[in-house]
């Protein structure tokens, strides 16, 4: 059955960057212009991926656009991003990549060893994901009217038996959980762009989250109500964007977000939270709390989930709010971003 | 992490807030004036108001860079930028500061070219490496960022640059404390003294303060210990009824303030006869212009320049917020038009800016009931 067209909210003259930097502005778009036109006014909450029922066989599918600059990073590169993204949207949605389909659009004049060596790193992600490339297209526009290389990746995924991934499923006295450190893959990107004298020995944490969130299924799978990877906007636009489609409010605790030293150094001087900053390779959850424990023991297990840890918990006020907390009793309101993160100087 | 971990121990914290209740305890209501936005966020961002006795009221007052620079001044830096050939260079505090006809990233949205520097040496590697181009850097900020301003104007004067300007913003801190005291709205207690600033121009100036003005005044670092030991110092010559400058952020701030700096400060900057101040008004000696011997990089000689004068919107009360006569949610816009997505006043744009962190951290704590369900 088509939805109706409803109401349109979008009144913003013209898009601007803040548009695609997935905080407030990004959902402002989301849910003013293209959700009221393209799926009718009964919209729920946003996933990360839709599930979508074909006779009867239930998958999930999503798609994303890469326009990282520089193509290539401490850690990764555009190839890897464009794999990862797209299996670690299926997973946190509760599926598993089976097949992927990608686009290029490549600006006239673009070598094509930096493409080809892109293609590989896409099928080098792939593999280690273990999910397929099954179908492709590729445009190529003048010079100077797009930047390199753009990719977009779609993927269709095995739904998870017995996972729910439902922000209206989520209780007070939950548990907010968060694979490994946050940040990485924002200051690294920031630090490649070579516009700031900084060096810092940080990788792009860009992998497939697959692995982690299957030894979390495995371990709790029923008592997972969420889960989320944080990219553009980071931690604190994720969960700001739970605490607002269930109503509660979600309480981190400062002292227990892992973050390296490097990020947390170069947020610093910037004037950055990390809460703010895009991740590659992470994801949270929210688990009901007599899983809690074996949630985190099954992922520290894990290989590269040594580092998660329980970072806050869910409590009944501030209602549609994160609340950061910190060890001498302290607190502070962390909010979505707005547009992008700007570094503060003077 | 070091020189950051130590000024953040929880039990140091702690027992510093345990002080602070001891020294006020009583009737007696305490209005401290933190001078510096540096200070307004660290308070928002580590929750202090948590943690301090209800009758210490910390008022916010007027070191945020952005927040002071009347809407005219972008206007005229961005007018000089609608030129092709012209890439506007400013720091990423400048970038969502609204001018009448929209940001620096609104223009940049529309085509301008506009670039994000991290210094103003950033913006002169800029012009080296685009020869064809002119390179403005819209130079805002207090005695903080001023030297920088002036080493990057003397390094290119050494090197021959030519294609490279400064629209120079850049303003002083004391006439500012003084216009603050000068107005009769306003009562206040003792100031939590600028951290970063004073790195430049040492204790000294501040000694009219507690001398001509018999107010206390602690000069101070950006940690919560540093703030919270600041304020026990503060309470500590209140109570002793003493008014003295006193330096908390000594690991940083030489009493004698940095000599270097000062000197190319002097070398490049004169006084201007006055500046407009946002929400504070014409001010006499506020700022700094560029002199004869550097005019080749002042962008206002170089350039003609509108010399656009913008009145803030009426309902917007930026400027009785600035001077701390009201609250940021007692202005009436606040929350309602004036957000952080759409600022109307500069305080919400910058997160230094009195209305921004207290809307990012605060005012919906200030709204929820069962704040004591919260550890």
């Amino acid at each position: 059955m088509l939805a109706e067209p409803a109401a349109t909210r979008f009144r913003d003259p013209q898009i601007e960057m803040a548009h695609g930097a997935g905080g407030k502005a990004s959902r402002k778009l989301v849910e003013g212009l293209f959700a009221p036109l393209l799926f009718g006014s009964v919209l729920g909450p946003l996933g990360d991926a839709a599930r979508v029922d074909i006779d009867g066989a239930e998958v999930a599918i999503t798609t994303d656009s890469f326009v990282v600059s520089p193509l290539t990073f401490p850690g990764g590169s555009i190839g890897d991003l464009a794999v990862n993204g797209t299996v670690n949207d299926l997973a946190v949605s509760g599926a598993k990549a089976e097949a992927l389909v990608v686009s290029y659009v490549l600006e006239a004049g673009l070598p094509t060893a930096i493409l080809e060596a892109e293609v590989r790193a896409m099928a080098k992600a792939a593999r280690a994901a273990g999910v397929r490339i099954v179908a492709g297209d590729t445009k190529v526009v003048e010079h100077g009217k797009a930047d390199q290389i753009y990719i977009t990746t779609t993927g269709i995924g095995r739904i998870l038996p017995g996972v729910t991934v439902d922000p209206l499923s989520v209780r007070v006295g939950d548990r907010i959980l968060l694979s490994g450190p946050i940040g990485d893959h924002g200051v690294t990107i920031l630090l490649a762009r070579g516009e700031l004298d900084l060096e810092a020995d940080l990788r792009s944490d860009t992998r497939s989250v697959l692995p982690l969130v299957e030894a979390l299924v495995r371990a709790a799978g029923p008592g997972i109500r969420w889960m989320r990877d944080p990219t553009r906007g980071g931690a604190a636009t994720s969960l700001n964007e739970l605490a607002r489609d269930c109503g509660l409010g979600m309480v981190l605790f400062e002292d227990q977000v892992p973050v390296r030293d490097t990020v947390r150094g170069a947020c610093e001087l910037l004037g950055l939270d990390p809460l703010h900053i895009a991740n590659e390779g992470q994801f949270l959850a929210v688990v009901s709390p007599e899983y809690a424990d074996a949630a985190i023991g099954a992922l520290n297990l894990a290989p590269g989930g040594s580092e998660a840890q329980v970072i806050g918990e869910v409590r009944e006020q501030p209602a549609g709010t994160v609340l950061v907390t910190t060890l001498y009793g302290g607190s502070r309101i962390v909010d979505m971003l707005v547009g992008d993160p700007l570094p503060r100087i003077c | 992490m070091r020189f950051v971990d130590e000024f953040r121990e929880p039990e140091l914290i702690s027992k510093a807030a345990e002080e602070i209740r001891k020294l006020a305890g009583g009737d007696r209501h305490y209005r401290l004036m933190e001078v510096c936005g540096g200070h307004t966020h660290a308070i928002y961002r580590f929750g202090l108001k948590d943690i301090l006795p209800e009758n210490i009221e910390l008022i916010h007052g007027p070191g945020c860079p952005v927040c002071v620079l009347p809407m005219g001044r972008i206007d005229d830096g961005l007018s000089i930028a609608k030129d092709p050939n012209v890439i506007f260079a400013a720091f990423g505090d400048m970038m969502r500061v609204p001018g009448t006809q929209g940001s620096p990233l609104k223009h940049k949205a529309r085509g301008m070219d506009v670039r994000i520097v991290y210094s103003p040496a950033d913006a002169l590697k800029l012009a080296r490496l685009n020869p064809e181009k002119h390179v403005m850097f819209f130079a805002i900020g207090f005695e903080t960022t001023a030297p920088s301003t002036a080493l990057t104007m003397m390094r290119a004067k050494a090197e021959g640059i030519r294609n490279f300007s400064v629209f120079c913003n850049h303003v002083t801190i004391i006439p500012a404390i003084r216009a603050i005291l000068d107005s009769p709205d306003m009562r206040l207690d003792a100031f939590i003294g600028p951290g970063h600033v004073s790195t430049v121009i040492g204790c000294r100036p501040y000694e009219w303060i507690a001398q001509n003005e018999h107010m206390p005044i602690v000069v101070s670092g950006f940690e919560p210990l540093d703030m919270m030991q600041s304020i026990v110092m503060l309470l500590r010559q209140l109570k002793a009824g003493e008014a003295r400058v006193e330096n908390q952020y000594k690991r940083v701030v030489p009493w004698e303030g940095n000599r270097a700096a000062l000197k190319a400060m002097a070398e490049v900057f004169q006084l201007r006869p006055y500046f407009e101040w946002r929400g504070l008004g014409f001010i006499s000696q506020s700022a700094l212009r560029i002199n004869e011997k550097y005019s080749q990089f002042d962008a206002e000689q170089r350039f003609s320049v509108p010399g656009i004068r913008v009145t803030d919107p009426k309902a917007a009360q930026c400027g009785e917020v600035l001077k701390g006569v009201l609250k940021p949610h007692q202005c009436k816009l606040f929350g309602r038009e004036c957000t952080p997505e759409h600022p109307i006043g500069a305080l919400m744009v910058s997160s230094e800016g009195s209305c921004a962190a207290y809307h990012n951290y605060e005012h919906r704590k200030a709204a929820m009931v069962h704040l004591s369900s919260i550890a």
